[in-house]
C-alpha cells in the first residue's frame, strides 16, 4: 500500500463528507486563527514599545545621582551633588565600552522670542548628546567643542518650542531668544521625535552647551545627568557595569557603600515594558492553546464517531484486502487531513484577522513566523494524538463482526 | 489432474460461548476444482457463515486443513491473509456493500487500492473492463444511490472480479433482489463460469441451486449431501422463460 493510495483514500472519504470534516475543522480553524491573533497582538505591542524605547536612542545609558532626601523632603536631582565632570572625563578616559558620553544637566523655565513666550527645559550637554539620543537636526548646525569651552550663548530648539515661539513660520536659526534673561543665538532647529514611552513630548527642549547652562543659568558645577552610549546594543549591560565601577573608583566609596547614583539602561526600559506585554503574549497563548486542545478534542469525538458509523466499510475494506496497518492510516491520515487543513484556514484567517484589527482598532500587531509555523506544526500534533485512538480502534476491529455490524 | 482451488480437510470450528464450546463445524471434508460453479446450501444454524468465514480467509479453523489454491492459511498472519482475500478472493455480498456516495468506477477500484503494485493507470483500465464485463459500462460515474439494486450487486460482483481472483465467494448474493434481477445476476455468474472462473455461492434458496454445477448441503456442522448437477440451468434461458413484463398485466 503506497503512500499516494493512502491520500486518495483519506482525500475521498473526507471528500464525501464535507460539511462534517469541515465542522471538525472550525475547533482547528478557531483554535489557529486565535492563537495567531493573539500572539500578534502580543508581538506588535511589544514591539511598539520597544520602537519607541529605541528612538530614544537604544544605545543609551544613563546615570542620575540617588535622590535626596532632607528631612523627609526629597528634593530634586540638582540638589543632589555626586556627579561632577569630573566622573565624565573619568569615563572618557577610562570606558571600554562607551562610544560617547555627555554631561547633562536641565532647567526649566521661560523662552521668550519678541512678544511670545513659553515655559520648557532648557538642557545643557555636550555635542555628543545628539548621537547618543540618535537625534538628527532639521536645519542648522549643532554647536562644537568650542563653543562648550567658551560657555558660548548658542542653542538648538526642538518642534514645540518652535512652533509656539515662531508662529508665523519665519525660519528660527540665526534668531535670538532669551532664555532667564541670557540672550541665546539659535543656531539649528531639532528634527521632531514626538512623545516618548511615557508619553512626554520630547520636541519640548531646547539644547545648549552644559558649560553655558553650567555657568549662565544654574551656576552649578554638579551634574544632574551622564548620558553615555554604549558601543553597540550588545554591551549594553557590559557598559553600565563599567560605568558602576568607573564611578564608584572616582566617588571614592568604600565595597561597603551604597552606590550614591543610578545607572538605566534603556534595555532595562524594554524589558520592563515587554515582561508586561510577554505575560500578556502569554496568557493569551494559553487561551488560544486551550481551544486548540478542544478542537483536538473535537477531531477525536468525530474521529470516533466516524469509525463507528464506518464500521461496515472498515469490514469490508479489510474483506478486500486491507491490512490493519491499512485502515490505521486510513484513518489517521484522514485526522491529520482535518487538522492541517483546519490549520491551514485558521493561520489565513489569523493572518486576516490581525491585519483587520490593525485596520481598524488601530492595534499594532506583528505576525510572527515562529507563531504560524509554531500553531500549524501543533495542528499537524493535534491530527496525530486525537487521530491515533480512533484509527487504532478502526484496525483492531474484527473483519467478520464488521462486516456483520449493522 | 484438475486443478484444485480449494482443498478442505476434517475442517472443525468451535467457539467459545461463556462456558460451554459450541461447535460449529464438526469435521467438513471437500474440494472444489478450478471452474467449477459450487453452490452451499443450508438452513441457517447449519453452520454455513462459519464456513464462508473460513474459505473467504476471514477466520481461521480451530482444526483441520484449508488450502487455497495451495496455500496453507494456517501458516498465514493477520497481514498475509489481508493480502491472500486482495489477490485470490473476489466477496460478494447480499446487501451488495458499495461505499456510498462514491461512483461505481471507484467503488471497482476499490480492492487495488490495497495493492500496490497497480499504477492508478492501470488500476482505472481493469476496472472499466470489469465493469464492461457486467454490461454497466454506461454507468460507469453513476453513484451507488442512482443505481438500481441489480446494477448495485453488478457493481460489486465487477468489484469481486476485477483482481482477477482464484474464486469468487458470493454470499447470499441474490438475497436481496426479486426473482427477475436474481436470474439476471445468475445469468452473470453463469457468464463468468463460462469463462472458467470458479465459484463458490451461499444460499438458503434451492432454486439458485440448480443454476450450478454441485450443490453441498450443510446440517449442523456436517455435509448431508454433496450433489453433482450434470444439467445445470440456464439463467439466461428462464429469463427468457419469464413473462416480458409481470407488471404490465396487472
Amino acid at each position: 500500500m503506497n503512500v499516494s493510495n493512502l491520500l486518495r483514500i483519506a482525500f475521498r472519504a473526507l471528500q464525501h463528507n464535507m460539511m462534517r470534516a469541515f465542522l471538525t475543522m472550525l475547533g482547528i480553524i478557531i483554535g489557529v486563527g486565535a492563537v495567531i491573533a493573539m500572539v500578534a497582538i502580543g508581538e506588535g505591542s511589544k514591539a511598539s514599545i520597544q520602537a519607541q524605547i529605541s528612538a530614544m536612542g537604544s544605545n543609551m545609558v544613563t546615570v542620575r545621582p540617588n535622590s535626596n532626601v532632607a528631612g523627609g523632603v526629597r528634593l530634586d536631582a540638582t540638589s543632589v551633588q555626586s556627579l561632577s565632570l569630573d566622573d565624565v572625563q573619568a569615563l572618557l578616559k577610562q570606558g571600554q565600552y562607551m562610544s560617547a558620553v555627555s554631561p547633562g544637566v536641565s532647567s526649566k523655565g521661560q523662552v521668550i522670542n519678541g512678544s511670545l513666550n513659553w515655559s520648557t527645559t532648557l538642557q545643557g550637554v555636550s555635542p555628543a548628546f545628539l548621537d547618543i539620543r540618535d537625534w538628527p537636526l532639521k536645519s542648522g548646525v549643532v554647536f562644537t567643542d568650542k563653543d562648550v569651552s567658551s560657555a558660548a550663548k548658542v542653542c538648538l530648539i526642538g518642534q514645540t518650542v518652535v512652533d509656539n515661539i515662531f508662529i508665523n513660520g519665519e525660519d528660527p536659526v540665526g534668531q535670538v531668544i532669551r532664555f532667564s534673561h541670557i540672550p541665546f543665538k539659535i543656531i539649528g532647529v531639532l528634527g521632531k521625535k514626538g512623545e516618548n514611552a511615557f508619553g512626554q513630548d520630547q520636541d519640548d527642549v531646547i539644547i545648549a552647551p552644559y558649560t553655558t547652562v553650567m555657568k549662565r543659568i544654574m551656576a552649578t558645577v554638579y551634574l544632574q545627568n551622564i548620558y553615555a552610549s554604549a558601543r553597540n546594543e550588545t554591551v549594553t549591560d557590559s557598559a553600565s557595569g563599567e560605568i558602576s565601577t568607573i564611578l564608584r573608583a572616582s566617588h571614592r566609596l568604600k565595597p561597603t557603600d551604597a552606590d550614591d547614583f543610578t545607572v538605566r539602561t534603556q534595555a532595562e526600559l524594554i524589558n520592563t515594558f515587554s515582561s508586561t506585554s510577554k505575560l500578556l503574549t502569554i496568557l493569551l497563548t494559553a487561551i488560544a492553546a486551550i481551544s486548540l486542545v478542544v478542537g483536538g478534542i473535537g477531531i477525536m469525538n468525530i474521529m470516533y464517531v466516524s469509525v463507528t458509523e464506518r464500521t461496515k466499510e472498515i469490514g469490508l475494506r479489510m474483506a478486500l484486502g486491507a491490512r490493519g496497518i491499512d485502515i490505521l492510516y486510513q484513518f489517521l491520515i484522514e485526522a491529520i487531513l482535518i487538522s492541517i487543513t483546519g490549520g491551514v484556514i485558521g493561520v489565513i484567517l489569523g493572518v486576516a484577522a490581525s491585519s483587520l484589527i490593525r485596520i481598524f482598532l488601530s492595534w499594532p500587531t506583528l505576525v510572527s513566523q515562529s507563531s504560524v509555523v509554531l500553531s500549524f506544526m501543533v495542528c499537524a500534533l493535534t491530527g496525530v494524538f486525537f487521530g491515533y485512538y480512533p484509527a487504532l480502534k478502526a484496525s483492531r476491529l474484527d473483519p467478520i463482526d464488521a462486516l456483520r455490524y449493522e | 489432474m484438475e486443478k484444485k482451488t480449494l482443498e478442505i480437510k476434517d475442517l472443525k470450528r468451535d467457539f467459545l460461548m461463556g462456558e460451554e464450546t459450541v461447535s460449529a463445524l464438526k469435521g467438513i471434508t471437500f474440494t472444489v476444482l478450478a471452474g467449477e460453479f459450487m453452490t452451499i446450501m443450508g438452513s441457517s444454524g447449519s453452520g454455513k457463515t462459519t464456513l464462508l468465514n473460513i474459505i473467504g480467509c476471514l477466520d481461521k479453523p480451530s482444526s483441520g486443513t484449508y488450502l487455497l489454491d495451495g496455500v496453507d492459511i494456517e501458516k498465514l498472519s493477520r497481514n498475509e491473509l489481508a493480502r491472500l482475500r486482495n489477490q485470490k478472493i473476489g466477496f460478494v455480498f447480499q446487501s451488495y456493500n458499495l461505499l456510498p456516495r462514491t461512483s461505481a468506477l471507484e467503488n471497482v477500484e476499490l480492492p487495488m487500492m490495497y495493492n500496490g503494485a497497480i499504477s492508478s493507470k492501470q488500476r482505472k483500465e481493469k476496472a472499466t473492463h470489469a465493469l464492461e464485463q457486467v454490461k454497466l459500462a454506461d454507468r460507469m460515474g453513476h453513484m451507488p444511490n442512482q443505481l438500481s439494486g441489480g446494477q448495485q450487486q453488478r457493481v460489486a460482483i465487477a468489484r469481486a472480479l476485477v483482481n482477477d481472483p482464484v474464486m469468487i465467494l458470493a454470499d447470499e448474493a441474490t438475497g436481496n433482489l426479486d426473482s427477475r434481477t436474481s436470474y439476471e445476476i445468475m445469468t452473470v455468474f453463469q457468464e463468468l463460469n463460462d469463462k472458467g472462473k470458479t465459484i463458490v455461492f451461499v444460499t438458503h434458496e434451492p432454486d439458485i441451486a440448480t443454476f450450478s454445477t454441485r450443490t453441498i448441503t450443510l446440517r449442523d456442522g456436517r455435509i448431508i449431501k454433496d450433489f453433482k448437477n450434470d444439467n445445470k440451468r440456464s439463467a439466461t434461458e428462464v429469463l427468457k422463460a419469464l413473462p416480458v413484463n409481470e407488471d404490465d398485466k396487472i
